[in-house]
């Protein structure tokens, strides 16, 4: 079989399809690269809804926990330390046990779905990490803009909007680059740990396991799952980097360069 | 100063007696799965295996010790030489068997069994629970059917028990512990996958395969491995 | 343990439990909180060591040893820790083999690798087939070890390295113009500073060392996770004298609690430590605009 016939059978088998069974025998580099490969739809697919659903919960959040009412603060506050204070591996255990639970209950059955549920959880978790260092932001955006806002006129939410928020944008984006970053990781968990697979449509780990069990050589899927995530963890850097360029577009030369220097605070 | 002599005195003796007796034999379990081999109350390593290894290498005079290992790496641990055999319950496929070698089986091939909530599920349009990269999740993944996988056999076992799945498919040893616990049932239908149960050794290592090949061969002949079967419930007898 | 445990069955609950915790595979998940502690407190400085020698060599002036650092940094953080940890293992421990087979057994005149096995002389093995168990034990942890530092401590570098770029250009210009050398001004000036800006980095990182944790397992040391799962799962009369059924979340749930109150109070202490590493400095404030 050539390689652009295993592709054309194995390039979407992740999500159903394409060819119905694994390959069985050869184990070829084309296979192995093509499906992990194809398993990468779901890394994608998770990291990218839970930053996107992710960053206005974060914003929410932020606002939260240095909201001066206690009714704010305090929920806030809990949520960050609670998913933050935790490894990933005990939330998805904890998720599917209580997902299942709603199931049974006879609510919502597509909750123990890993699309839905672990997509959930990721979400829930990149919120936490997120708002945390969009909170850590917000703290230090200058007084003189919030000053001179008001000597505009500009109250309220429309201060909030134009004023503070994307100020606090352009502090945090260095650390929530890295953020993005770690949650891609971080979706390799999904099925490792808590939820089941279906049909055998799984991640990028998935497959690399498969031919890892298949072939009992971990050192050939494994440094190609690497290599896909070394070319994802690029694009994400050069998309954020584009955003960052954007945020600090107002600002002097000299004084973007000041800021990419500031020390990056990581997850 | 006279007591550190003496110590060293008796490490020399010690590794003299080991280079003469041949080296201690590491055996190389998961020590997950009842009742081939489990971890006990007290922290050990217990089980078929555990019984059976110990009463081969008695046998074949080696000195050995237990190792644990994750199921995943258990193969490629070997070959690269943390430990001499692999002792857990490892079916004999031609898969495993281009990638190391096996001592002849020491239990005979043992049928994969269903574990359902009622003995009338429909398997071919129902849901059929298996631990992810097994050959029963490969069997299942071929006949077509609905296939969910986990990553450890509890979850699959629980995926019956709380309605994720309508059936098991496993070894029947480790579903036989399961069998009759909180309403779950054995289906009379079987699925011969899977060969005999063989203690895996790497493909040089042809002098220490031949001793554990006797060994097994001797507790077959005097019927001490047919009692040993008998006493953990593993499969069928000789 | 206790006098009254020979009989579990007839015991009430709070005996039965009793006896329960202190069983030897109880005493065994103890014991891997003492590792997995021990672990992290072995880890954290050999990371942040193959962090600085990154940062530094990521800094040098000297083209491909600059090369070098940065993409160590660039390669380990762009990949999964347990894509790693998948294959690190293994991958270590052939690779001291083959090193000590080369220098210990220069006239061995077999393949190393003969067909999917790989072998090296009898004196080249780590450990040695001879030694005790507990050796085997050490040198797993040790390799254990050395693959989070190696994979922390591209994280670390790429925080210190941004510390040591967030130290005032001026100060070394200053140490410069005092007559210091460029290794003086680094070690006298530089790194003393770098540290204020680099606690919230490491402060982060040892986050998620503690959070990483769990992967334990991939490396061959039993960890709390490992055990919580293994003791959790139900389990059959036959095999125990404490026979339960789906104990994984009361058990995950301790873990919960576990993690919960280890990083709080890191975090305190993390809190504490940038306060007083701030003091006296008068950047201190300007910096953290």
């Amino acid at each position: 079989m050539s390689c652009i016939e295993t592709i054309q059978d194995y390039a979407l088998r992740s999500i159903g399809i394409g060819e119905r069974l694994l390959p069985k025998t050869d184990f070829t580099l084309c296979q192995q690269f093509t499906l992990i490969g194809s398993g990468m739809i779901w890394n994608l697919y998770f990291g990218a809804l839970a930053l996107l659903v992710g960053f206005f919960i974060a914003s929410a959040v932020a606002v939260g926990k240095s909201a001066r009412s206690p009714w704010l603060r305090k929920p806030s506050e809990w949520f960050i330390f609670v998913f933050r204070g935790s490894p990933l591996f005990i939330q998805f255990f904890f998720a599917y046990v209580m997902f299942l639970k709603v199931k049974q209950a006879g609510y919502m059955p597509w909750l123990t779905s890993a699309q839905a549920g672990a997509l959930i959880v990721l979400i829930l978790n990149t919120s936490a990490y997120s708002g945390e260092i969009f909170n850590g932001a917000l703290k230090a955006v200058p007084r003189g803009d919030i000053e001179a806002a008001k000597a505009y006129g500009i109250t309220g939410w429309s201060r909030f909007r134009r004023i503070t928020w994307p100020t606090m944008l352009r502090l945090a984006w260095p650390a929530y680059t890295n953020e993005a970053i770690f949650l891609f990781h971080a979706t390799t968990l999904v099925f490792f740990s808590g939820f089941p697979t279906w049909r055998q449509q799984g991640d990028a780990l998935y497959y690399a396991s498969y031919f890892a069990d298949k072939t009992f050589n971990p050192f050939v899927p494994y440094p190609i799952l690497a290599g896909y995530f070394i070319l994802l963890t690029l694009c994400v850097i050069g998309l954020y980097g584009l955003v960052n360029k954007r945020l600090n577009r107002h600002l002097p030369a000299e004084r973007k360069r000041k800021l990419r220097i500031r020390p990056n605070l990581i997850r | 100063m006279k007591k550190l002599i003496l110590s060293a005195a008796a490490l020399a003796l010690t590794a003299g007696f080991a280079a003469a007796d041949g080296n201690t034999v590491r055996l190389g379990t998961e020590g997950a799965y009842a009742p081939w081999n489990f971890i006990n109350d007290a922290g050990e390593v217990d089980g078929f295996e555990r019984e059976l290894g110990d009463e081969l290498c008695m046998r074949a005079e080696l000195e050995c010790t237990w190792v644990t290992n994750e199921w995943d790496s258990i193969i490629p641990n070997l070959v690269s030489g943390n430990y001499d055999t692999i002792i857990a319950g490892m079916s004999i496929t031609d898969e495993r068997d281009e990638v190391i070698d096996f001592t002849q089986a020491y239990t005979p091939p043992d049928p994969s069994a269903y574990l359902a909530m009622s003995t009338d599920v429909d398997l071919e349009g129902g849901v059929i629970a298996a631990q992810a990269t097994t050959i029963q999740a490969g069997f299942i993944a071929e006949k077509g059917w609905t296939l969910v996988e986990y990553a450890t056999p509890e979850e699959t076992v629980a995926a019956v028990r709380n309605g994720e799945a309508d059936a098991v498919l496993a070894d029947k040893s480790f579903l036989d512990t399961h069998n009759g616990v909180d309403g779950l049932v054995m289906l009379e239908r079987m699925e011969a996958i899977g060969g005999g149960v063989g203690m895996g050794v790497r493909e040089s290592d042809g002098e220490l395969r031949a001793k554990f090949d006797a060994a097994i061969q001797s507790m077959k002949d005097d019927g001490t491995l047919n009692t040993l079967i008998a006493k953990w419930e593993v499969s069928s007898q000789w | 343990m206790f006098e009254f445990c020979t009989n579990p069955e007839t015991l009430g609950d709070f005996q039965w439990f009793a006896c329960y915790f202190t069983t030897g595979k109880l005493f065994n998940f103890y014991g891997s909180f003492v590792t997995v502690l021990v672990l992290l407190f072995i880890t954290a400085p050999t990371a942040l060591a193959f962090g600085f020698l990154g940062a530094m060599s990521a800094r040098s002036h000297v083209a491909p040893v600059s090369w070098l650092g940065k993409a160590y940094i660039a390669i380990v953080r762009g990949v999964p820790d347990i894509a790693f940890f998948m294959f690190f293992v293994i991958a270590l421990d052939q690779g001291f083999e083959y090193l000590r087979h080369q220098a210990l057994c220069p006239d061995w005149d077999q393949p190393i690798r003969q067909g999917n096995d790989f072998i090296v002389c009898a004196q080249a093995k780590l450990p040695l087939s001879t030694s005790d168990q507990w050796v085997h034990e050490v040198y797993g942890f040790f390799l254990a070890v050395l693959t989070f530092s190696i994979v922390f401590g591209a994280f670390a570098a790429n925080v210190l390295f941004g510390a040591m770029r967030a130290v005032p250009h001026g100060q070394m210009e200053t140490a410069e113009a005092y007559g210091m050398s460029h290794r003086q001004a680094f070690w006298r000036v530089l790194v003393p500073q770098m540290w204020m800006y680099a606690m919230p980095g490491l402060g982060n990182l040892w986050m998620i060392l503690i959070k990483a944790t769990p992967l334990l397992f991939l490396l061959g040391v039993e960890d709390i996770v490992y055990w919580a799962r293994e003791l959790g799962g139900s389990i059959n009369p036959r095999f125990t004298d404490y026979p339960h059924g789906d104990w994984r979340a009361q058990f995950f749930f301790g873990l919960l609690v576990f993690y919960l109150c280890f990083t709080r109070v890191s975090e305190i202490a993390f809190d504490r430590l940038s306060r007083r590493l701030a003091h006296g400095q008068a950047i201190a404030t300007g910096g953290a605009s």
